[in-house]
């Protein structure tokens, strides 16, 4: 579904990650773990179409096309989805009407009639019920005013809406209390299919007790430099990422 | 040239006085020699003036307007004009045509006793006595060349008054409509006064049709009397070529309440002043605004607020929203008097430039006299939230789609501050159309 190669990507004039290759089949899960700084997050902004990063070099086939030729809506309306760290509040504009918005502009790109609108918010309650929202943040303003927890359930609310075929999470456990990450980690949970991919970004490993993966990827200085099943988060929680120092390129250099 | 167009004024003014003023009462005749000589003394103003510094008003000085025909129109086009004003047909329903009240399409339901809805025309007819107080109770704060050009030509408009006591649950609904081939002006003048404990809902529209350059220079004097609550509405929807001044007067006495929602989408020049005097204790006073200028077009918002007596409280948003090479002026002058202590006082401006070739200039202007006061103010000009519009893209919402969403958005904060669901559905409708938000 997924296939990134030799990605080369900066921000401004620094380079932040230098030649990751991976690869992502539909169905299974792959959690990108690394310290703060190595570029995860970067990773998971550059497949979305994030325009502060630019790429370098290599390239990201999706489903076979080129995902770095399309805009960031067209990604979207491709099945890739992205849960974000930080959402972003829109005053103004209700849930309700953004979620239906960004339904109908996906079917509209794909030529499908328009969803009903009893339908849709028949849905919209199911999904809502199932992340345990309040029926009121239907009609409030997209994640203005909401916690940190209320704006996570609210992405995993969109991404239990537009159903994509590859779904980015991106520190989607930072800021959650336990009780909400079980919740949170439901929702993803139900989400998993043989159809679709999951690429969960964390730094730590207490959200792959919940959301458990096939592969985990190991990101140091802008590249992977372990790839391994679920034990090697549990590696990592143990030792620490201090333990990949020997693994990075850059005390591969200091030690030639 | 200046002198020049004050005299194509006066020319008019000679006119008019020979067709209408000959029959009027020797008081009116009175008046308007005042308002024209008042006018002659104070002069347009120029850029020069600070109060017009940013509105450059060639357009009026330029254009020899003269009297709106009344007879210059025909029917279908006013049925027209007046179905794109209709609000609900529920409310009262006074309409004027080229600043003349015209019968046939105005409507009012039944009234509670003793509250006149009728035309100033008629007033002054009916209890010249009455109206002449009130035409003449004019202040200080109201002395200026456009509402003296207003009194040289008073004539028609709304009287409204209710007395202690009544609440009007019907909405009056005031429409105001320039049918025009040559180039003309009206001058209407609005009479709102609510006596003590009494409640109201007054909505004033200005259209007008496709043709001649036209001018409406019009004025609204409104008291409210102690405890009494006034809900204000204005829709200016003027023509494209259209000349907008207008100068609202509000009196507000102790605990006395005003809210005022004034929606700006039409006309070439349109300058709105409001100007309000909370001369009592306890009063609260509500100016919601939102203008939306497009092509060339020039919209001046400027209000008043004079807080002459302690323990009130004033909250004032205006929102301006300037696509393509259009021009807003924001002026919020709030004025604390040295006796008006414990006044509380909220004002915000905020703008979002679409383009740019669009301008704004903003000034919030705050005369505290007083020490023991809360006054914020606040100025923002911005363009949309980057982050937002890529937010929405990343959820499959096209870019064009996603920048509507937020203008709406914006927009819509004043929109519903509107109580009256009818207003509010024709505002929504507005902004929908407009920007083309699709029902999605």
């Amino acid at each position: 579904m997924l296939e990134i190669k030799d990605l080369h990507a900066r921000c401004d004039a620094t380079e932040i990650l230098r030649g990751i290759n991976l690869q992502v089949r539909a169905g299974e899960v792959h959690a990108i773990m690394g310290p703060n700084g190595s570029g995860k997050s970067t990773l998971a902004h550059v497949l979305a179409g994030r325009e502060d990063y630019e790429v370098t070099q290599g390239e990201v086939l999706f489903n076979g096309t080129s995902l770095l030729d399309m805009e960031v809506e067209q990604r979207a309306a491709e099945g890739i989805f992205m849960a974000y760290q930080y959402p972003v509040e829109i005053p103004g504009v209700s849930n309700k009407y953004f979620l239906k918005a960004a339904m109908n502009s996906i079917r509209k790109h794909h030529k499908q009639p328009l969803i009903d609108t009893m339908d849709f918010l028949k849905v919209l309650k199911e999904k809502m019920q199932l992340l345990g929202m309040d029926k009121s943040m239907m009609e409030r303003s997209v994640n203005e005013g909401f916690s940190g927890g209320e704006k996570k359930r609210n992405e995993i609310l969109q991404m239990a809406m537009l159903q994509p075929k590859l779904a980015v999470l991106d520190e989607t456990d930072s800021g959650l209390d336990i009780d909400a990450l079980r919740i949170v980690a439901d929702g993803v949970n139900t989400l998993r299919s043989p159809e679709r991919a999951i690429i969960v970004v964390t730094h730590y490993q207490r959200l792959l007790d919940y959301i458990v993966p096939d592969y985990v990827h190991v990101l140091a200085e802008g590249r992977i430099v372990r790839s391994g099943d679920k034990t090697l988060a549990l590696e990592l929680e143990e030792k620490g990422y201090g333990f990949l120092e020997a693994l990075s390129p850059s005390a591969a250099a200091a030690a030639v | 040239m200046i002198v020049t167009e004050t005299n194509t004024y006066h020319d008019e003014h000679a006119k008019f006085c020979e067709g209408q003023s000959a029959t009027a009462p020797i008081w009116l005749q009175e008046l308007r020699e005042r308002g024209l000589s008042q006018f002659h003394e104070l002069g347009l103003p120029t850029t020069r003036d600070e109060e017009w510094r940013f509105t450059n008003i060639a357009p009026i000085t330029t254009h020899p307007f003269a009297i709106a025909d009344v007879g210059a129109f025909s029917e279908s086009q006013i049925d027209q004009l007046v179905q794109q004003a209709e609000l609900d047909e529920d409310f009262h329903q006074l309409v004027f045509v080229n600043g003349r009240f015209a019968k046939q399409w105005s409507r009012l339901h039944d009234l509670p006793a003793n509250v006149i809805v009728e035309s100033l025309a008629e007033s002054i007819d009916h209890r010249p006595d009455t109206v002449e107080d009130r035409l003449l109770g004019n202040g200080d704060v109201e002395l200026s060349a456009f509402v003296s050009l207003n009194t040289a030509f008073v004539d028609d408009g709304a009287y409204v008054s209710v007395p202690e006591g009544v609440s009007v649950d019907r909405p009056i609904h005031l429409i105001f409509l320039t049918v025009a081939d040559t180039p003309s002006f009206c001058h209407p003048r609005n009479i709102v006064s609510l006596g003590k404990n009494s409640r109201a809902t007054v909505i004033e529209s200005y259209l007008g049709c496709e043709g001649a350059r036209y001018f409406t220079n019009t004025v609204t004097k409104i008291e409210v009397g102690e405890s009494a609550e006034l809900s204000h509405h204005k829709l200016q929807h003027e023509q494209a070529n259209a000349l907008h001044v207008a100068t609202t007067s509000v009196h507000q006495q102790t605990k006395s309440r005003f809210r005022s929602h004034y929606f700006s989408f039409g006309g070439d020049l349109t300058r709105n002043k409001l100007n309000c005097t909370l001369d009592g204790e306890g009063i609260e006073c509500t100016l919601n605004g939102l203008y939306m200028p497009t092509g060339d077009q020039l919209m001046d918002c400027r209000t008043e607020i004079h807080h002459a007596k302690p323990n009130c409280n004033s909250f004032e948003l205006y929102k301006g929203i300037l696509d393509d090479r259009a021009k807003g002026v924001f002026n919020g002058k709030i004025h604390v008097y040295p006796d008006a202590q414990k006044t509380d006082a909220k004002q915000s401006n905020q703008t979002i430039l679409l383009s740019d070739d669009a301008i704004i200039d903003t000034k919030p202007q705050l005369e505290i006299y007083a020490d023991d006061v809360r006054c914020t103010h606040g100025a923002t000009v911005g363009e949309l939230d980057e982050q937002a519009i890529y937010y929405l893209r990343s959820r499959g919402i096209p870019a064009d789609l996603a920048r509507t969403m937020l203008i709406f958005a914006f927009a819509n904060d004043v929109v519903q501050g509107v109580k009256l669901p009818a207003v509010r559905q024709h505002l929504e409708s507005i902004l929908l159309s407009e920007r083309g938000l699709p029902n999605v």
